[in-house]
């Protein structure tokens, strides 16, 4: 990155390119060559920098100001202002919240203080279609190392010793796996990246592969080294399509540089990628799902063992990874095992990359050092509840996870503190709610999702879930018995404890620990037939208040099925029959007129 | 043995995106994706024709179809609507975006519209969640929505 005097910098990312970040690109380089500085300056489209909350980011480099909710239309004032004459555009710096400060370094911004970006490394900082960037940041280096100072065992060994464990969410000592992965002998064997991100409200794998996808390969290529594998396959979402393309781009120009292919570094050493598709089933996230998948069949689990480093993909020894403990090898191979180590808790090393999503002020992808509290997170980076509302609940883990509360936000966050506080790290999603959130529906929400997603094979998890589903939709509708809470426990504990794989195990977790922490929400329902969040529709009406209501007749306009009526300048009444509860009317009412009874 | 209700340049085109993947059984997956690719959807006329070409049982095609949820054997409208329906934009409000849509269409999730227009699916988690409620039309995407955006949005289609 040498020749340039200045880079600027624009999130590619999936949310800032919904937000038009391809065409400030374009329209900063037209307004560059109109002042002839494109040689001077160059302007990248990087991955994602993680404060999607603010998007479209663009970032000038060397000095890191940090620009957000840019416009097509600001590329002009940027150019003329920040680039030619040196003046900070003050208008499009973030805003500090607190004391409404305007920052221009992104190093002082809440977000970013405590944050350590390990696995993120170069997202949001190269061009994640040019791999000389990547080169220039250490890319490549690490497999260097590997393949020409470093045994196999030496490998494996420094990756045990780092204490790095799977981040796809089960925590597996990663290292282990290999050992084992390299013990078991075969003519053949597999080196698998699982990046069917699968959990709703998760974007830490796609942001990862959009913004660094290099680092994946170089993993891999180091994975297969250590374990004797000459082919790599990626297991990617089909609905992931910035991703693929940045991967196909990237595995293309690995082989051209001799990265990927035969005899790598002259080490004698083959190894090569190909990618494969999935197709929105979630239970293939789950290892020997993806397998069966990757060999054209029904993506169902099988039980284990035999594990897939005795017989995975077409039955040889096969290492299966996540995108985000690939993304941490190479800096593991550069700096060490002990510099990695020093990260972390007792037992869960490095550092977590979240997304941070739900009713929070800055929603957006971090990467933390493990051992953080939930506080810190949502409170200092996340910047606190969205509209100032109250916190209720984080839900870590996904369909598998739990929800966690005002009692464990001074919990450390690590494997086993989530588990021990009845939650997951699952793959990283970290979902806020608020008082609006009824815990109900979300362990409603969620088995709906587990239900659609069942692969059917196994009759708990098909036929259990399906009732769990069917009992929380009784009690969503008013229709609950103090019985149903008692049965929602039972089934519960028969398919935790009968179910086939990691997906049906942990199904009933959203329930359970909804039961635990928000068991009078559940009675609230059941006994009083009442839903204090204003969620459940069956269990709730709307009211207009006379004594504040002025006759502006705003919410009788926008009733879409007429259900409101009154005099213009006299208090109106909602038909409560006709009324179909969409809210639209408390949307418009300027006087607080509307609430829900 | 086929029905013959597709269009033979259509039965060649599948044939030969299966010879692309060497008839192999194990390509399945791919050939699916491909061929969704250029008809827009997999009917069982579809189906028998790449179980053909691939020597499987058509029973078996079927249940890989019918297992993923990316694969569809109902053509999707020319415009297709997917709902976020990801935790992230669940708790911002997309159910209530999606009754709205449902309103405003005269649809249930997984059909289209009589004039083939718009056709309205969900779908979990297109990683926008900094703009949740997120909808998908096409391959454009809407963030941040709320219920009377939806009208407005529609009529950009017509």
């Amino acid at each position: 990155m040498a020749k340039y005097k200045m880079h600027l910098l624009v999130c590619g990312g999936t949310g800032c390119s919904a937000s038009a970040s391809a065409q400030i690109v374009s329209n900063l380089n037209e307004e560059l060559s109109k002042q002839g500085l494109n040689n001077d300056v160059q302007v990248i489209l990087t991955g994602c920098f993680g404060f999607c909350e603010k998007g479209p980011i663009v970032k000038v480099m060397p000095d890191n100001t940090f620009y957000t909710e840019v416009k097509p239309e600001d590329a002009a004032t940027i150019v003329a202002e920040h680039v030619i004459k040196g003046r900070k555009v003050t208008r499009l710096l973030y805003t500090d919240p607190e004391n409404k400060e305007r920052i221009s370094d992104s190093k002082h911004m809440g977000f970013y203080k405590k944050q350590l970006r390990i696995a993120l490394r170069n997202c949001g900082f190269i061009d994640p279609e040019n791999i000389d960037e990547y080169v220039s940041n250490e890319g490549y280096a690490a497999i260097a190392k590997v393949l020409t100072e470093m045994t196999a065992e030496q490998v494996i060994d420094e990756v045990k010793r780092s204490g790095l464990r799977g981040r796809g969410g089960g925590g597996f000592p990663t290292g282990l796996k290999w050992e084992i992965a390299s013990k078991n002998h075969a003519d053949q064997k597999y080196v698998v990246c699982n990046a069917d991100e699968g959990d709703p409200g998760a974007f830490m794998d796609r942001s990862i592969l959009e913004g660094d996808p290099h680092s994946v390969i170089e993993a891999m290529t180091i994975n297969g080294f250590a374990i004797g594998a000459t082919k790599g396959l990626i297991y990617i979402r089909a609905e992931y399509p910035l991703a693929i393309h940045r991967l196909q781009v990237a595995i293309g120009q690995a082989r051209e540089y001799g990265l990927l292919g035969k005899d790598i570094f002259g080490s004698g050493f083959d190894f090569d990628i190909e990618l494969r598709y999935g197709a929105g089933a979630f239970v293939c996230g789950e290892e020997t799902a993806l397998i069966h998948s990757m060999e054209g069949l029904r993506g169902e689990p099988t039980f284990k063992p035999p594990f897939p480093a005795q017989s995975g993909y077409m039955q040889k020894p096969t290492n299966v990874n996540n995108v985000e403990t690939y993304a941490n090898i190479p800096i593991i191979i550069l700096k060490g095992a002990d510099w990695f180590s020093k990260i972390g808790t007792e037992k869960s090393k490095g550092t977590k990359v979240f997304a941070l999503a739900g009713q929070i002020n800055n929603v957006g992808l971090i990467e933390v050092p493990m051992g953080i509290t939930l506080r810190e997170v949502i409170y200092e980076i996340g910047g606190g509840i969205k509209n100032g509302r109250a916190f209720k609940a984080v839900q870590t883990g996904g369909p598998s996870g739990g929800c966690l509360t005002e009692k464990h936000l001074d919990t450390p966050i690590d494997y086993d503190n989530l588990i021990a506080a009845g939650s997951m790290m699952g793959s990283g999603g970290m979902v806020v709610m608020d008082d609006t959130s009824c815990m109900v529906s979300i362990a409603k929400f969620y088995l709906e999702f587990t239900v659609e997603e069942s692969c059917g094979k196994c009759t708990p998890c098909r036929i259990g879930n399906k009732r769990l589903s069917e009992i929380l939709d009784k009690i969503t509708k008013g229709n609950g018995t103090m019985a149903d809470l008692e049965a929602l426990r039972n089934l519960a504990a028969v398919i935790k404890d009968t179910a086939l794989c990691g997906l049906g195990q942990t199904s009933p977790n959203p329930v359970l620990s909804t039961l635990d922490n928000f068991g009078n929400e559940y009675l609230e329902h059941v006994r009083d037939k009442k839903c204090s969040a204003g969620v459940c529709k069956s269990l709730m009406k709307y009211v207009i208040d006379a004594e504040h209501c002025v006759g502006c007749t705003a919410c009788a306009r926008n009733c879409p099925v007429n259900a409101i009526s009154g005099e213009k300048k006299m208090p109106h009444v909602i038909n409560t029959e006709l009324c179909i509860k969409c809210g639209a009317c408390i949307e418009r009412c300027k006087f607080n007129a509307i609430s829900i009874k | 043995m086929i029905k013959v209700k597709l269009a033979e340049d259509k039965i060649n085109k599948i044939k030969e995106i299966c010879a692309f993947f060497s008839n192999k059984p194990g390509e399945v997956i791919n050939v699916l994706h491909k061929v969704q690719g250029e008809l827009g959807y997999l009917p069982a006329e579809v189906q028998e024709v790449i179980a053909k070409e691939l020597n499987m049982s058509v029973a078996t095609v079927y249940g890989i179809v019918t297992f993923y949820s990316f694969f569809t054997m109902i053509p999707k409208g020319e415009h297709p609507i997917s709902i976020c329906m990801g935790t992230a934009c669940y708790v911002r409000g997309s159910e209530k975006i999606l009754d709205e849509f449902k309103r405003q269409l005269n649809i249930v999730v997984g059909e289209t519209t009589p004039d083939g227009k718009f056709s309205l699916n969900c779908l979990r988690c297109v990683g926008a969640c900094g703009l949740a409620p997120v909808v998908l039309i096409g391959e454009k995407v809407y963030g941040r929505i709320t219920t009377d955006k939806v009208k407005e949005i529609l009529a950009e289609y017509n």
